[in-house]
């Protein structure tokens, strides 16, 4: 079996934010009804957090659960454990009209952190990061690439992306946290 | 630029983060209808000065379709609405009437 490996393994930029690959992570896409109490339970029970309401994002650790749209969920777990929390969604729905996917290695994920951490994705993506909080989850684009961040402390971002974009996504980021390129909006 | 909000994610989001779908509420004529139905499905289009509907997808988002109802010549944007619909809902209608009175746009006023 081939070892699994993230995007861009050890990439590590410091400037005025520290951009870092964030390693591997299970990532489930879930689409169903959001608001059938089956659903809610199922969810529930391999995230181990409550079903976040609309644009929000619940996440402790590796594990969690993200609002994408009004019938789709991003289920956050460790990589390891994401074929059998799909097994799980699958077992515990049975019947029911849904979808779990596992599309964790179709992923990158960046870090983000650092005082100005805010306003290199303030830099990048079509958002008001005045008023951006911890728990809300937004998906946007990044420069020019389909994105979705939320914040996993304060001045820490999670940066989500296609694998296929996770070289561009780096060079982008590292080049809005160069040295000496703060603002000073945030 | 545009400032649109996604009804289904309630985003308010600028242009670039949504792609345009064109004109909203179209009746499809497909096999079967009339060449002239078919001919007015396919190619005519409204091209107003002034309210317009036009269908929006948030591409870079939810990536849903909706609707929006807009000015083409000052560009301002008087509110979106859900895809799932034939016409404007009231509240549409009644922005609309309230800042363009005497508004039409094909069968709707």
């Amino acid at each position: 079996m081939s070892e699994a490996r993230s995007a861009l393994p050890n990439a590590k930029f410091d400037g005025i934010a520290h951009v870092e690959d964030a390693g591997l992570r299970g990532m489930i896409s879930f689409r169903g009804d959001l608001s059938a109490s089956k659903v809610k339970a199922a969810l529930k029970a391999v995230s181990g957090v409550e079903m976040p309401s609309q644009r929000g994002c619940n996440v402790t650790g590796e594990s969690g659960l993200a609002w994408m749209s009004p019938d789709e969920i991003l289920v956050m777990v460790p990589h390891a454990e994401a074929a059998a929390a799909v097994e799980k969604l699958s077992k515990a729905l049975k019947g029911q009209h849904f979808m779990a996917e596992n599309v964790s290695d179709a992923r990158a994920v960046f870090t983000v952190a650092g005082k100005h951490a805010r306003e290199v994705i303030g830099k990048l993506a079509p958002v008001d990061m005045g008023t951006f909080q911890t728990g809300e989850i937004r998906r946007t684009r990044i420069a020019q690439v389909a994105a979705a961040f939320w914040m996993h402390g304060p001045d820490a971002f999670t940066v989500v992306c296609f694998r296929s974009g996770a070289q561009y996504m780096f060079d982008v980021l590292s080049v809005a946290a160069q040295s000496g390129s703060e603002v000073g909006v945030y | 630029m545009l400032i649109l909000e996604c009804p289904y994610c309630g985003v308010k989001g600028e242009e670039t983060e949504f792609h345009g779908g064109g004109e909203a509420h179209l009746k499809r004529f497909g096999p079967g209808s009339s060449d002239a139905d078919f001919e007015t499905y396919l190619f005519m289009r409204e091209n107003p000065k002034g309210v317009h509907l036009e269908r929006w997808r948030h591409v870079n988002g939810c990536g849903k379709w909706f609707h929006v109802a807009r000015c083409t010549m000052t560009l301002e944007v008087f509110g979106s609405y859900s895809a799932q619909t034939l016409e404007p809902p009231k509240e549409i209608k009644d922005i609309l009437s309230a800042k363009r009175p005497g508004w039409s746009w094909r069968n709707f006023s």
